[in-house]
Formats: C-alpha cells, sequence, structure tokens
C-alpha cells in the first residue's frame, strides 16, 4: 500500500471535511431551531470567501500586506465571519420571519429565492472571473510533517481552526444561557416563549453562529484551493447539507461527523476509485443514499419521537 | 401578601380573541387580586387556553385590554410580561425533555438577572420539591408523569411569580398525583402567590380556589366565590357546555 498517497488523501479529505463541517452546522443549526432547510447556507458561504478576499487587499494584499500574514489571515477570518454572521440575520429578518407561520413549503421557497438572490449579487458586484487568496505569497508554501504525513499551512491552520470553532460552538450551546435557550426553543418553540425566551432574539442569533461558521468555512477553503467564484456556494452548500443529512440534520455533533466523512469520502474517492477525480460527487451522494437507506435519521440523529 | 379583595392583581378588560375569523373570546371580563386563588373552568374549546395565552401574550386580542399590576400590558411581549411577574405551567407541562432538571429549572429562571437571587430560587423549588435535586441532572424527558409535573411546577416558580398560571394541572396525572399536586398548590398559593387555574376538574379547582368563572364557547357564563359555584345549579349545565 501506497501510504504517502494514503495520508495525502487523509489530510486533504479532513481539510475539506473541516469546511463541509462548518457548513453543515449551519444548516443543522437552523434545521433544529426552525425546520426549514436553508439552501441559501451554501451562497453565505461564498460570501464569506469573498468577504475574506476584501478583508486581504484592504489590507494590502497578498504580496504586499500591511500587518503581519498571521494577523491579517486572523482579521480575514474575522471580518467574514462577522459580514455573514450579520448578513444570515438579515436574510432570517426579511426572508424568513416573515414567513415563520406560514406552511413550510413557503419559507423554503424563499430560502431558494434568498440563494440566487445572493449568487446573482455576487456576479453583479463581483463580477463573474476567479479571484485568488495567493495564499503563496500570503503565507509561503511551508509544510509541516510528522513521518510520512505532509500538511500545508493553510491545511494546518484549516484543520485546527476549524476543531476550535467547533469546541467552542459545544461549549456554547451546552453551558451558556443563549445556547441553553437555542436547545429549549429547538425543543419547544412556544414553550420556550412561555418561560421568558425572547424566541426571535435566540433564532436570531441561531443565524448569526451558524452563517459566521459558513464564512469562515468560505475563508479556510479559499486559503487551501485558492479560487472563489460566485457559483462556489452552490455545490459547498449541498455537500454541507449532504454532510448534515448523513449526521442526522438536527444533531450538532452528527453535523461535524458527517461533515468529515463526506470530506474524506470525496478525498478518497478522488484517489483510489475509477474515474475519481472526475466522478468523486458521485461517490458522495451514492454515499449519502446509502447511508439514508441504512439509517433515514442519519448517522447521530434520532428518530422523530413525538411530544406528548 | 395583600388581603384578599385588595389590590387588582390582573383584568382583562373586554378580551375579543380571534384565531382568523373564528371568535375565540368574546368580551371576556375577569380579575385576579393580589393573593387570590382564582379557577376557570369550562369544558373543551370553550376557550381556556386561548385566555391563558391572551394573557401571556402568546396571541394578541383584537380588543380590549390586559392589565397587569396596574400597567396595561396589551401590547407588549410575553418576555416582558414573564419579567413584569407571570410565570406558567402549560398544559401537559412542555418540559424540554432533552435537558436536565437543572437545566429546565434555570429556563424557568431565564429573565434573572443576579445571580445570587438564583441560587435561593434554587433553594426554595428544592425545599418544596426534594425529589428535583436529587434528579437535577437527569434528563426532564426520561421522568415519571408526577416528577415532570413537579419540574413543570419548580420551573415556573424560578422566576419568583407574582400571578402563576397554571394549565391544566391534574391533566394526565393519576389521581393521588392530582391531589398531591393540588396539595402542593394550595401550599405555594399560601406563599403569597396568585394563582389562575385552568381546570375541567371543576370540583377539585373549586375545593381550593376563592373565586371561579366558567366560560362556554369563549364566553362568561358564572362568576363568583367558589363556595356559591361549587353549589349552583347552572355549573354542570354550563360546564358542559349546554
Amino acid at each position: 500500500m501506497n501510504w504517502s498517497l494514503f495520508w495525502d488523501l487523509t489530510v486533504s479529505g479532513l481539510t475539506l471535511g473541516s469546511v463541509y463541517a462548518l457548513i453543515a452546522l449551519g444548516y443543522t443549526m437552523v434545521y433544529g431551531i426552525l425546520k426549514l432547510l436553508n439552501f441559501a447556507h451554501g451562497d453565505v458561504y461564498m460570501i464569506g470567501a469573498f468577504m475574506g478576499w476584501f478583508a486581504l487587499h484592504w489590507l494590502g494584499g497578498p504580496v504586499n500586506p500591511s500587518a503581519t500574514a498571521w494577523l491579517v489571515v486572523v482579521l480575514m477570518f474575522l471580518f467574514a465571519m462577522v459580514a455573514c454572521g450579520g448578513l444570515g440575520v438579515a436574510i432570517e429578518r426579511f426572508a424568513y420571519r416573515p414567513l415563520r407561520n406560514a406552511p413550510r413549503i413557503a419559507p423554503l421557497i424563499s430560502a431558494l429565492g434568498v440563494s440566487f438572490f445572493l449568487q446573482n449579487s455576487a456576479l453583479l458586484l463581483f463580477g463573474a472571473s476567479f479571484r485568488d487568496y495567493d495564499t503563496f505569497h500570503l503565507i509561503g508554501a511551508k509544510t509541516y510533517n510528522y513521518k510520512d504525513i505532509f500538511l500545508s499551512v493553510p491545511q494546518l491552520l484549516t484543520i485546527v481552526s476549524a476543531i476550535g470553532l467547533m469546541i467552542g460552538l459545544t461549549l456554547l450551546v451546552a453551558r451558556t444561557k443563549i445556547g441553553k435557550a437555542m436547545r429549549a426553543t429547538s425543543f419547544d418553540r412556544e414553550a420556550a416563549s412561555m418561560m421568558g425566551i425572547d424566541v426571535d432574539r435566540v433564532i436570531a442569533s441561531t443565524f448569526f453562529i451558524g452563517s459566521a461558521l459558513a464564512g469562515a468555512a468560505g475563508v479556510m477553503f479559499a486559503l487551501v484551493f485558492g479560487q472563489i467564484y460566485h457559483f462556489m456556494g452552490f455545490l459547498a452548500g449541498l455537500k454541507g447539507f449532504t454532510a448534515a443529512v448523513i449526521g442526522g440534520i438536527g444533531s450538532i455533533p452528527g453535523a461535524m461527523l458527517g461533515g468529515l466523512l463526506v470530506g474524506l469520502a470525496e478525498s478518497y474517492a478522488t484517489g483510489y476509485l475509477p474515474q475519481g477525480s472526475t466522478f468523486q460527487n458521485l461517490y458522495v451522494f451514492a454515499l449519502l443514499i446509502l447511508i439514508i437507506l441504512i439509517r433515514p435519521s442519519g448517522l447521530l440523529g434520532k428518530a422523530d419521537v413525538k411530544k406528548v | 401578601m395583600s388581603v384578599n379583595g385588595a389590590a387588582s392583581l390582573l383584568a382583562l378588560v373586554g378580551i375579543d380573541t380571534y384565531y382568523g375569523q373564528i371568535h375565540i373570546l368574546e368580551k371576556l371580563n375577569l380579575e385576579v387580586r393580589e393573593g387570590e386563588l382564582v379557577s376557570l373552568l369550562g369544558g373543551n374549546a370553550s376557550g381556556k387556553s386561548t385566555t391563558l395565552k391572551t394573557i401571556l401574550g402568546l396571541v394578541q386580542p383584537r380588543n380590549g385590554t390586559v392589565e397587569f399590576r396596574g400597567e396595561n400590558v396589551t401590547g407588549r411581549t410575553t418576555s416582558y410580561r414573564i419579567k413584569r411577574g407571570m410565570a406558567i405551567v402549560p398544559e401537559n407541562r412542555r418540559l424540554f425533555g432533552p435537558m436536565t432538571v437543572l437545566e429546565n429549572l434555570e429556563m424557568g429562571a431565564y429573565l434573572n438577572r443576579d445571580g445570587r437571587g438564583r441560587k435561593e430560587d434554587f433553594e426554595r423549588v428544592y425545599t418544596l420539591f426534594p425529589l428535583l435535586k436529587e434528579r437535577r441532572n437527569q434528563l426532564a424527558g426520561t421522568l415519571s408523569g408526577g416528577e415532570q409535573q413537579m419540574v413543570a411546577m419548580g420551573r415556573a416558580l424560578m422566576s419568583h411569580p407574582k400571578l402563576l398560571l397554571m394549565d391544566e394541572p391534574s391533566m394526565g396525572l393519576a389521581p393521588i398525583l392530582v391531589e398531591r399536586s393540588f396539595e402542593i398548590i394550595q401550599q405555594v398559593h399560601q406563599s403569597g402567590v396568585a394563582m389562575l387555574i385552568v381546570e375541567q376538574n371543576a370540583n377539585m379547582a373549586l375545593s381550593i380556589a376563592d373565586r371561579g368563572y366558567v366560560l362556554s364557547t369563549g364566553r362568561l357564563v358564572l362568576e363568583g366565590p367558589a363556595g356559591q359555584l361549587l353549589e349552583h345549579e347552572d355549573l354542570r349545565k354550563a360546564y358542559l357546555g349546554r
């Protein structure tokens, strides 16, 4: 067995998986609280990648950054996350909240509309050409290795910061007041409001956090894989959604697991399966179908228990 | 605690509530005074739960006003009203099943700002329901019906309410638990909390109440001191909605 190829594929799968996991978290959190599939989520991720690009260029660009590279990268992340968080809150406020009590199909259509709106706005405002973070100039081509396992700086950065964000999110949901309010609201919205919980604010916070994670994912993807363009959110969004469903939609650990699985599956498929580099998506979605056939509620999802 | 018959704590004045075109509550007038225990009786679909939702602001009335502690709160949010001193034990308890007993109680104190008060609140609730202290790390959804009822009451008491609303506290409980539940209600009431109890179990509810109201298809058909209502000939008729 060629271990060096295996480790390369694993590292690249984990990197990709981190990105998918962060996207999947936004899907699953919004679904958990509103039972809404937010199909605009992939496009928020795309906007995040662009916001990172703008932050980079406001800070002098990759060749002559006005601060040290690390600081620039941190600021790119922060800017993209805050901008996407704000965008998510705005989307909820204007596209979903007015439909809160409408039949469930209505906000779904609205989500598709927002998706097209964001894609085409990006096309209009940012143009159709591909852009590049030019990570090579920004942080160089240094790689770290442990025996056969090679990690580039952006890969390491992606995996480590994704893990950090996931731990942060887990603690937030488990321990903090807003996290508990989110869980309460997602279980029973009316009962939550009966406790005095401002449900609108909890939902807005959920969108902020989920969208900020997507923004971070956008920057990560662009740092590792380079090119960004207005349509990049479509497939990434679908993969993130797939990850959320594989993990069990509504389940936060499920989204993390699903993301990593999808990333690894895609990467291994590229390396090992026939015509993998052309048909990796075929294999990823085949995996989705397989898992859903065996476990309809996803790996860590619970079958819908009717509340008594 | 003020003497019964003193200041008005909650007053519904001329309330009309609709769900879409359907007129649910018609010109409803209802009052709970400080420290009072009031029962709201009525059969299925008589508008009892809607009355509670209107009081809490989960449903907005088309006409009329809701006054709480001398303030018109009609247009105010639920969370504002709860901050002012309302709390509810909802129908079917509506616990947060996948959360622990402790977390459920914390949700009841969601609007309490100061951390010091909360420890006292926990102590108070644990004194009333010692079992909850033992079970505090258990998921609420795994408790028995009676235990869940305790969590629901404890959760409502965490916020130090001036007015406790109870929606069908006897529903789904074994007869012995119903009695126990009403004992606790009396105990809480004696500590100075005013209560509005919505019930189908008219005898039980009136036996501990100061006053009662009877709703039938959204209209008040009877009201008066609990003792008088218990003996009232029409109660049964009104109660059955005929």
